[in-house]
């Protein structure tokens, strides 16, 4: 879900009768993308906040005669440490894997490719666009795999002569943040290319012949002009890290204990494995407004002018 | 003209819609009948592949469509009630886990049945422990039970020898368990010497097979029918708790990281037990369905290395030994169109010939009396009469919809104490507490 803002155009004044007509023409052929819209996002974002307010469950009686509750499920969130600490665990992992690890090793994977030999770029390229196109699934497996007990990781270190660790026992969140990060850095590094290649070279010499370090470059030049580019990327990697659930679920299922519990995790153990629709509805309007709050913050960083 | 395609345009994309969205219609002659199939399960599949000619053939006019449902068992159920949420996908016939009964017939989801059974022959070869499973609250039975499964003890043979300890053990109390696993511990080294599940990491498999298989065995239990109310704290209860400290603090268990890894009980039938590193297992009935020949670890051989043994209650008190069984019912749907052919459907998935036909090919205890003395049904499985024979003093699950939930708790309370970041009192008494909040305070009861 990439949104971009277009600048807005300065239209020409004409009499607003003929302007209307030509609007409601203009308007006519997005009707029926406005009509699937209508009814399959906004619809079940409707229902879901709808449900939210209600005890309606998979089963028992909430499931055949949902009652309305009010903010019964929002109070029951708000008191149970089980979702406060999830919550954290979620910003924590989405400032980790995305917001630093992919944004930042993609701009410098970018950075280092760029103005390198054909095929140099070519085989980095392959082997990290590789781990972006692998499935969600394979990916949480390969790195379940590598990290496990008796995993390819520790079977190295002991070939070395080092021990091993149980490294999704003793440190899930990292691990699942490093898995996050390997799976998603190629995209961030696909933006960043694009971007580097509309920096125009003249300014760059320009600035060379002028006696601007090659950091002064990047940080007057280069990154100002990335900056729309920037915001769009962080946009669109903060809806997606926020709802990484396949990758989670299969590396630590949550766990141990609750340690890698992120919202999509316990919003699923919720919903489908306690059977509280309606309070996994309530999870995933905080979902939303988590995602809804971090996409503000960059739509306004866009708008500025540079 | 723009106008006029994109109006075109409008139309046969709203005609799309409304077509895809009313697909499934259902209608009485057409019988649906929605059950698991899932990795080694394919058990109900064969049976419903079996009698699907027979039954069309036996009822001129009808049709029986069969929809496997490809999950696990908690996906399984959400689709499942998914499907029942709209009378045109609602299936007519299913697959119900009996732990459910209480919370489906709640839910009017399912039809009672006691007319039915009553005019039905078959019923009295039915155990008595298994046709109270299909029974809610309510008094009304919701069901026919496809088989159980109950819990006990393997052990293996060839580790046992070693250590100086009899192919025929069978424990009287806990502290017998504890002896036999202390004196492997010292004799031979490299082997976990008893594996009982706890931990949020397998789930489910720590409430049951791990920590109710010790509680049943004490004087109390997780519920009180008669109170209608569940009990925590309890003195068994934390007994339970004691046994989990004593087995994980003093070497004679996994490692904390084997037992929360949440594929460890996969890891303890496919591979501890196969390869001679695990000497106890407090485990399932089922656990043969990967041994035999196509199985997911064939293993011919697992019926000379292991042995079973009933598991014991806490301190000998009668009957001795305990298990815990779950189990599948045929359900009718509330909202079928055709009950009596969906009746009829389970009469025929469930008498005599096709109960054993699915017994065999899903490694299922028998709940028939005339099946369990089937000689076709002992062959093939040396242990199989063995776990029959605990039928006699099985117990189920309380099955309220709040179970799901409280499980969850309690295997967080056996985490905590096998990872000694709480001591047995405490856990126990933090999960009075969530179990309080779950069920509500007066649903609650001390028994110490």
């Amino acid at each position: 879900m990439v949104a971009v803002d277009l600048p807005e155009r300065t239209a020409t004044r004409r009499p607003p009768a003929r302007r209307g007509r030509r609007a409601a023409g203009r308007a006519l052929p997005l009707v029926p993308a406005f009509g699937l819209l209508a009814l399959f996002f906004v619809g079940p974002i409707l229902w879901c906040v709808y449900a939210s307010f209600t005890d309606i469950a998979l089963t028992g009686a909430g499931a055949s005669t949902p009652h309305l509750v009010g903010l019964r499920n929002y109070r029951q969130m708000f008191s149970d440490p089980t979702f406060t600490k999830s919550l954290w665990l979620t910003v924590v992992f989405l400032i980790g894997s995305a917001i630093i690890g992919q944004n930042i090793g993609g701009l410098i994977l970018a950075l280092l490719m760029n103005g390198r030999r054909r095929i140099v770029r070519t085989v980095v390229g392959i082997i990290v666009v590789g781990a972006w196109v692998l499935p969600e699934l394979v990916a949480g497996f390969m790195w379940y795999a590598f990290l496990s007990d008796t995993g390819t990781l520790n079977a190295i270190l002991h070939a070395v002569g080092l021990h091993g660790k149980s490294w999704l026992y003793s440190m899930p969140l990292a691990s699942v943040t490093i898995a996050n990060i390997w799976r998603g850095t190629a995209f961030s590094m696909l933006v960043y290319s694009a971007a580097l290649s509309n920096v125009p070279d003249e300014l760059l010499e320009a600035a060379a012949v002028d006696g601007a370090s090659a950091f002064a470059r990047l940080r007057h030049i280069t990154l100002p002009l990335m900056r729309r580019a920037m915001l769009t990327n962080l946009m669109t990697i903060t809806l997606q890290t926020l709802g990484v659930f396949t990758l989670i679920f299969v590396m630590t299922g949550g766990g141990p204990g609750t340690k890698s519990q992120t919202l999509p995790i316990y919003m699923y153990q919720e919903a489908f494995k306690f059977y509280h629709l309606g309070y996994g509805a309530a999870l995933a309007i905080v979902l939303l407004a988590v995602g809804g709050l971090f996409s503000i913050v960059y739509l306004r960083g866009m708008r500025k002018e540079v | 003209m723009r106008r006029k395609s994109a109006l075109v345009m409008t139309a046969v994309m709203v005609a799309a819609t409304a077509s895809a969205c009313g697909g499934g219609s259902s209608d009485s002659k057409t019988i649906k009948v929605a059950y698991q199939k899932f990795g080694n399960f394919i058990g109900a599949d064969e049976l419903f592949k079996k009698i699907k000619p027979v039954f069309e053939q036996q009822n001129p006019g009808l049709k029986l469509k069969l929809i496997p449902i490809e999950a696990d068992e908690n996906s399984y159920y959400t689709k499942l009630n998914l499907m029942r949420r709209s009378p045109k996908t609602a299936p007519d016939v299913a697959y119900e886990d009996t732990f459910f009964v209480n919370s489906d017939a709640e839910a009017r989801f399912l039809m009672p049945l006691d007319d039915d059974l009553k005019s039905w022959p078959d019923w009295s070869q039915f155990v008595d422990a298994a046709k109270a499973a299909g029974r809610a609250a309510d008094g009304h039975t919701y069901g026919v039970p496809m088989g159980t499964d109950t819990r006990g003890l393997w052990f293996n043979k060839q580790i046992f020898a070693k250590a100086g300890l009899p192919a025929n053990w069978q424990p009287k109390t806990w502290n017998d368990i504890l002896a036999a696993a202390r004196q492997i511990k010292a004799r031979v080294p490299g082997v976990i010497p008893l594996n009982v599940y706890a931990g949020k990491g397998v789930g489910e498999a720590s409430s049951m097979q791990g920590f109710e298989m010790l509680l049943y065995g004490t004087d109390d239990k997780l519920y009180d029918d008669q109170t209608k109310k569940w009990v925590v704290p309890s003195r068994g209860m934390g007994a339970a708790f004691d046994f989990l400290k004593t087995v994980y603090s003093s070497g004679l268990g996994p490692t904390q990281q084997q037992a929360l890894d949440p594929h460890w009980s996969d890891n303890v039938g496919g591979q501890e037990l196969p390869k001679g590193k695990l000497a106890i297992a407090l485990d399932g009935s089922w656990l043969p369905q990967a041994w035999i020949p196509g199985g997911a670890n064939a293993w011919p051989q697992w019926s000379s290395v292991l042995g079973t043994a009933a598991m014991p209650t806490q301190n000998g008190q009668a009957p001795g030994k305990v298990s815990l069984s779950g189990g599948w019912l045929l359900s009718v749907g509330a909202r079928t169109k055709n009950p009596s052919a969906a009746w009829k459907l389970v009469q025929l998935a469930l008498n005599k010939e096709n109960s054993l036909f699915f017994y065999i090919k899903a490694t299922q205890v028998s709940v028939r009396n005339d099946v369990a003395a089937d000689p076709k049904y002992l062959e093939g499985n040396p242990t199989q009469k063995f776990w029959t024979d605990l039928v006699s003093v099985t117990q189920y699950r309380p099955a309220y919809s709040v179970y799901p939930q409280i499980s969850n708790q309690l295997q967080a309370a056996t985490e905590a104490v096998v990872t000694n970041q709480a001591s047995p009192r405490s856990a126990m008494n933090d999960f009075a507490g969530q179990v309080k909040q779950i069920a509500g305070p007066d649903k609650v009861e001390a028994k110490s």
